[in-house]
């Protein structure tokens, strides 16, 4: 290419972002079409519409607060080949929680869009559990909490997949094609760091150690679930235990983990600090990540970038 | 479900021309994204497309794409739904498609797997996979990764010309 080509080509870089029928070739920022643009979003019969707004932001935050989480590693990770697969974890979990927050504001009748859930709730009003919003500690507490988010979510999806709301479902169908390479990712991990040195067995315990407080609130019923699973529309959690142990147990065993002591509080009290986010109950360090979160659409409401 | 108007072209043929923003060597009906294509009583060009995966970020370029193929052959008034159910499999690849992919020198998807009762199966790695390196045809091929530059995709190399490549990886 000649040198005057390359201007012609580059000069005028900002014009071609800034020319608005360019703008959807943009894949970044704010003002995207509504993902659920022409798929029937009327709420099946015999379902409360607010309680399934309820449970599509419980099953959507959890998604975008982890997937923020994991945004946070793009660049720190051990090699290019993880800030990669993790950035494409986290793009998965982005485009699930884009569905589920749509559907949340179709299904109570407020109409309001992703980018309003997303950016303008405050913290009290999210409905993510306490796993996923923690700081992301090194790498081995950071795959330790994957493992656990991801074998409790794919449990939880697959069985979402025959929901009576042909959305979820459909979300769900999809979802678990995603989650099953994301568990495999993370557990492939595991067995590496486990199995790995002495320093890496280390870590990856204390990792689990880290996480496992979270886990006994993962399984622990709101009551929203237990009306949409008998309502045949959402998943009573407790249900996923018995799978979920079973998975973790695969992996730990293959790297010469130990399962952590289930802390009496985690494994039963509904009512402890750990356990209280499907009711918007959430630690400080949901307060931080949603300031970076939010900053930008908070400081210019009306933009679009 | 298609139909000519007033001389001008097939709905169905001009949406098949729009080709994938990532994948640029394929067309969005190569790839089975492309769903449906038709003309209601009102006149209104409807297309419906799936996506690959739920954060798959090409959608709106997609969407645009398609919205501007038609205008551009006279359609003005065209309406582009999303479709998720049923969720989109590498299977939908065409075998146009599988060609293209390994002319590109992306390795072509096999079949997707085939669920088994109960609940999914981890898989840690033991079984390996052979693959052709799309290069050169050596199957002395190993995976670096299971994601690579796009969601669809997973990373390889060829331990025989030393050649990185991607292989759309089964969903």
């Amino acid at each position: 290419m000649g040198h005057s080509d390359h201007l012609d080509d580059y000069g005028d870089a900002y014009g071609a972002i800034a020319e608005d029928n360019n703008a959807q070739r943009w894949a970044f920022g704010s003002g995207f079409d509504d993902p659920l643009a022409g798929v029937d979003t009327s709420v099946p019969s015999e379902v409360d519409g607010t309680d399934l707004a309820a449970y599509c932001l419980m099953l959507g935050d959890d998604a975008l607060i982890l997937s923020h989480r994991l945004q946070e590693w793009v660049s720190w990770a051990p090699e290019l080949e993880d800030d990669v697969a993790i950035a494409n974890i986290a793009l998965d979990l982005l485009g699930q929680a884009r569905l589920l927050l749509a559907r949340a504001g179709k299904a109570d009748g407020t109409e309001r869009e992703e980018d309003t859930y997303a950016y303008l709730r405050p913290a009290s009003e999210f409905r993510n559990v306490a796993l996923v919003e923690l700081e992301n500690g090194d790498f081995a507490h950071s795959l330790a909490r994957l493992l656990v988010f991801s074998t409790f979510r794919l449990a939880l999806l697959d069985q979402l997949r025959t929901s009576r709301d042909p959305v979820l479902a459909a979300i769900a169908a999809k979802g678990v094609k995603e989650v099953t390479y994301h568990r495999d990712y993370a557990a492939r991990w595991m067995l590496r760091l486990g199995d790995g040195t002495p320093e890496s067995h280390q870590r990856a315990a204390d990792g689990m150690a880290a996480v496992w407080p979270c886990v006994g609130e993962l399984f622990t019923p709101h009551e929203i679930e237990l009306r949409l699973a008998t309502a045949g529309v959402g998943v009573d959690p407790s249900t996923l235990r018995a799978e979920f142990d079973a998975v973790v147990a695969q992996v730990l065993s293959a790297a010469t983990l130990q399962r952590p002591p289930d802390s009496a509080s985690s494994a039963t009290d509904g009512d402890t600090d750990a356990a209280g986010g499907r009711d918007g109950r959430h630690t400080e360090a949901l307060t931080g990540l949603l300031q970076e979160m939010q900053g930008l659409a908070r400081a210019h409401p009306e933009a679009t970038w | 479900m298609t139909s000519v108007r007033g001389g001008l072209p097939d709905v169905r043929e001009i949406a098949e021309t729009v080709t994938d923003p990532e994948l640029p060597m394929l067309t969005l009906a190569d790839l089975g994204v492309l769903r449906d294509v038709w003309v209601t009583h009102a006149g209104t060009v409807v297309v419906s497309i799936t996506p690959t995966y739920s954060g798959c970020p090409a959608m709106d370029a997609m969407r645009a794409d398609l919205k501007r193929a038609l205008r551009d052959a006279g359609y003005e008034d065209v309406e582009v739904r999303t479709v998720l159910e049923p969720a989109w499999t590498t299977d939908w690849i065409s075998s146009a498609g599988r060609a293209k992919l390994a002319e590109a020198g992306i390795s072509p998807p096999h079949s997707a797997p085939i669920r088994a009762a109960g609940p999914i199966q981890l898989d840690l790695g033991a079984t390996v996979r052979v693959l052709r390196c799309p290069q050169c045809g050596s199957a002395r091929t190993e995976e670096q990764s299971r994601f690579s530059s796009t969601a669809c995709k997973s990373l390889w190399r060829c331990r025989s010309c030393l050649e990185p490549f991607e292989h759309i990886k089964e969903i």
